[in-house]
């Protein structure tokens, strides 16, 4: 089976196209000039210059991580582009109509329109083009709501006291080296407000395309649930073909106030680079949410590119009988690598927190799941379950669990479960016995293996990921 | 209709089969008997085109068609339907979606449109009473957590879906009491029909009480020894395998 497997994991990416705009591009360095041009850029209040430049003061102190199991030859800041963004997009356009349609078209080619008629019904979408937003649809409606979504840009000169008083609220500057990074850099991203006791009418969602080469994208997204609330939030994630590798560092944050709900999902499909392993995006993001009394959010994940992945969402259950979630589908082919998991942070009574990971990997790739569970001495009854499950395709990859447990609350209940099997012989053979080929055999196997995860995508997503599985899988059986 | 000549395959660089001669006509049952080792499951491996046994001389050809050229899911198209000895779990994927996906690619094969949904569960429902399994079952992962007699009788379902020309039951009485190799019987004699063969493979004569054979093969050392009618596993159930091999010595 190996040499079927082999051969099944080749596959085009499909999303690997450039659009050819003109584009006003910072030459690559990162200086306290540069930062100065970003804030300028967006018309920044002084505190968030200050803000930004007190981040980069912190970074500059900072060294790259080299925990994770991953290898990549260390990236050099001063040849990133940090910011770029279409010419076209210097005037602000007014409206959809003003947008410059290459533009457009992009986002049509990736399968999403940004006309509201030819919009997926009950989904807003926040377009986010290297480094600015392009257009965000559906906002006169969720206004209706009171629902705010707009990009933090713009929320920054439109809603300045909630940007102000929940920015690094969460995830602080110098939380790590990449957030620091983001903090001093970050150029757009979204912002949701939901007010008290609203449930959001539509699902939101931005989208992120990296185009401009060597540059980096370093979106922000901040997303504060009131009081009551819910909202349900999508991201995705793509990026063109290119020989050398591109940095992602994002940064989200968000906040459940008191019985509010988050459900926050991804669906990341960076470039991950070719066969060979030559290109693809850095993908080191940094996810945190933080939730208050009686408050839930859940993180789900459907990683399938990006050349390598550092990213864990997280959890802090601050508020009694808060609950978070996270479950996530990680896949690595060829020459990917990934190390993702997830931190729960128990400090309210009663918290919960579950944890379901699926780690596939085919090809030459290697994955690692590392996840953190805390309990803190005030965490009475909590709870915690952890199952991490890892599946190989072919014997050439790699599968490591790196499961990390502090409890100082003995009536705390921590649970863990892993399993690590391979797609067998077997299996093949009795799905091929039957009159099915081995690639869809594949899939179907890879698609049971995640059924877990994807029953917690919204709908319309959860089609969507398995059918990215199944191209992401294609060429690992030969 | 199946015809297999001197056929010769070997497995890691051993020779297990070593000429082996079976005729089977539509509507025939054929039992292929044999002491451990004699290489029995990989006759139906061979068969059924399996990765990693290699076929190093003769022919096999169904309805005329060499089998030798196609891959394990295309011989199963053209109707080739091998019951497993230990049928494998695959967890996540419902039995429905397992079933849906084989039935379809056969149907693909002889150029039918694949099943509704709704349809096909119709279907599956009523195949799954005349087997003694509850619905519940379709929504299960394939044989996720079944008993070795629920493994053996969703062969039988499939075997029923799949309307094959020629089935082949790899020792399907290893592990199962004796009511649920008579369930198993039952859906095996169900599906006899003028135009549909059967090779069973067993060790022991007590599943030949359930499926009569016409014809009883003893395989010893990659060879058919000795042939004859049903009486022939009532003898080595009687006397062993090792006067044949003395007889044939």
């Amino acid at each position: 089976m190996t040499d079927q497997v082999d051969a099944y994991l080749e596959k085009d990416y499909a999303a690997g196209f450039t659009t050819d705009v003109e584009s006003e591009t910072l030459p690559p360095g990162l200086n306290e000039d540069v930062i100065r041009f970003i804030s300028q850029k967006k018309g920044e209040p002084e505190w968030l210059l200050d803000w930004r430049l007190k981040a980069f003061n912190v970074w500059k102190e900072m060294s790259d991580p080299n925990w994770a199991q991953v290898n990549y030859p260390e990236i050099n800041f001063q040849d990133v582009s940090y910011y770029s963004a279409p010419k076209s997009m210097e005037d602000k356009p007014k409206s959809l109509d003003e947008v410059d349609p290459e533009l457009l078209e992009t986002y049509e080619k990736l399968g999403i329109p940004l006309h509201e008629q030819a919009a997926l019904a009950g989904v807003a979408v926040d377009a986010v083009f290297d480094s600015v937003s392009v257009a965000t649809t559906f906002r006169e409606k969720l206004a209706e709501a009171g629902v705010i979504f707009m990009p933090i840009s713009e929320a920054v000169h439109e809603h300045p006291e909630l940007v102000k008083k929940y920015l690094g609220s969460v995830v602080p500057q110098k939380d790590n080296f990449y957030s620091a990074l983001n903090c001093a850099v970050f150029s757009d991203g979204s912002f949701v407000y939901i007010p008290k006791g609203v449930r959001c009418p539509m699902e939101l969602s931005t989208y992120f395309r990296i185009n401009e080469a060597k540059t980096g994208q370093f979106e922000r997204t901040l997303i504060v649930a009131d009081e009551g609330s819910h909202v349900s939030y999508l991201e995705g994630c793509t990026a063109p073909m290119r020989d050398e590798n591109q940095l992602h560092a994002a940064v989200v944050e968000l906040v459940a106030l008191d019985n509010a709900e988050i459900k926050y999902s991804t669906v990341q499909n960076w470039y991950p680079g070719d066969k060979d392993g030559n290109g693809g995006i850095y993908n080191f993001v940094t996810k945190r949410g933080v939730c208050h009394t009686n408050a839930k959010i859940s993180w789900t994940q459907v990683e399938t590119g990006s050349a390598v992945t550092w990213k864990y969402p997280s959890c802090v259950l601050k508020g009694d009988n808060s609950v978070g979630e996270f479950y996530s589908v990680a896949l690595t082919n060829n020459f990917q690598q990934a190390d993702t998991g997830t931190k729960m942070i128990h400090l309210g009574k009663n918290t919960k927190s579950t944890i379901i990971s699926k780690g596939i990997s085919a090809g030459k790739s290697d994955q690692s799941y590392r996840g953190l569970v805390r309990m803190n001495p005030g965490a009475e009854g909590a709870r915690n379950f952890t199952q991490c499950d890892s599946l190989l395709i072919g014997d050439k990859c790699g599968a490591h669990t790196f499961p990390y447990v502090e409890s100082k609350n003995p009536s705390a209940v921590i649970e863990h479960e892993a399993t690590t099997s391979k797609v067998s012989d077997d299996q093949m053979f009795l799905c091929q016995q039957r009159g099915i080929d081995p690639e869809k055999a594949i899939s179907m196997i890879v698609n049971g293996f995640c059924r877990e995860v994807f029953k917690e995508l919204p709908m319309e997503f959860a089609v969507e990921a398995g059918k990215l599985l199944e191209v992401s899988l294609e060429g690992s059986v030969g | 209709m199946l015809s297999i000549k001197d056929l010769q395959a070997k497995v890691e660089d051993k020779d297990i089969l070593k000429g082996l001669n079976i005729e089977v006509k539509p509507g025939e049952i054929h039992a292929i008997m044999g002491p451990n080792g004699s290489g029995k499951s990989t006759t139906g491996y061979v068969l059924s085109g399996r990765e990693g046994y290699e076929v190093t001389g003769g022919s096999i050809t169904l309805d005329g068609k060499d089998l030798l050229e196609l891959e394990a899911e295309e011989r199963a198209r053209e109707g080739l339907f091998l019951a497993f000895q230990y049928p494998v779990e695959i967890p996540g994927v419902s039995n429905l979606e397992f079933l849906k996906a084989s039935v379809d690619a056969v149907r693909e094969h002889n150029g039918l449109e694949p099943y509704s949904t709704v349809d096909f569960m119709k279907l599956a429902r009523e195949k799954c009473k005349s087997v003694n399994l509850d619905q519940a079952f379709l929504k299960r992962g394939v044989n996720e957590g079944f008993s070795g007699g629920e493994k053996k009788r969703n062969e039988i379902l499939q075997m029923m879906l799949l309307e094959p020309k020629v089935c082949i039951l790899d020792e399907t009485d290893s592990g199962l009491d004796i009511d649920a190799l008579q369930v198993v019987a039952e859906g095996v004699n169900a599906l006899r029909s003028e135009e549909r063969s059967f090779i069973v493979v067993t060790h022991y004569q007590r599943l030949l009480d359930y499926i009569v054979p016409d014809y009883v093969h003893v395989l010893a050392d990659g060879k058919i020894v000795k042939s004859g009618g049903k009486e022939l596993a009532l003898e080595l159930e009687e006397k062993g395998y090792g006067w044949i091999e003395e007889e044939v010595a």
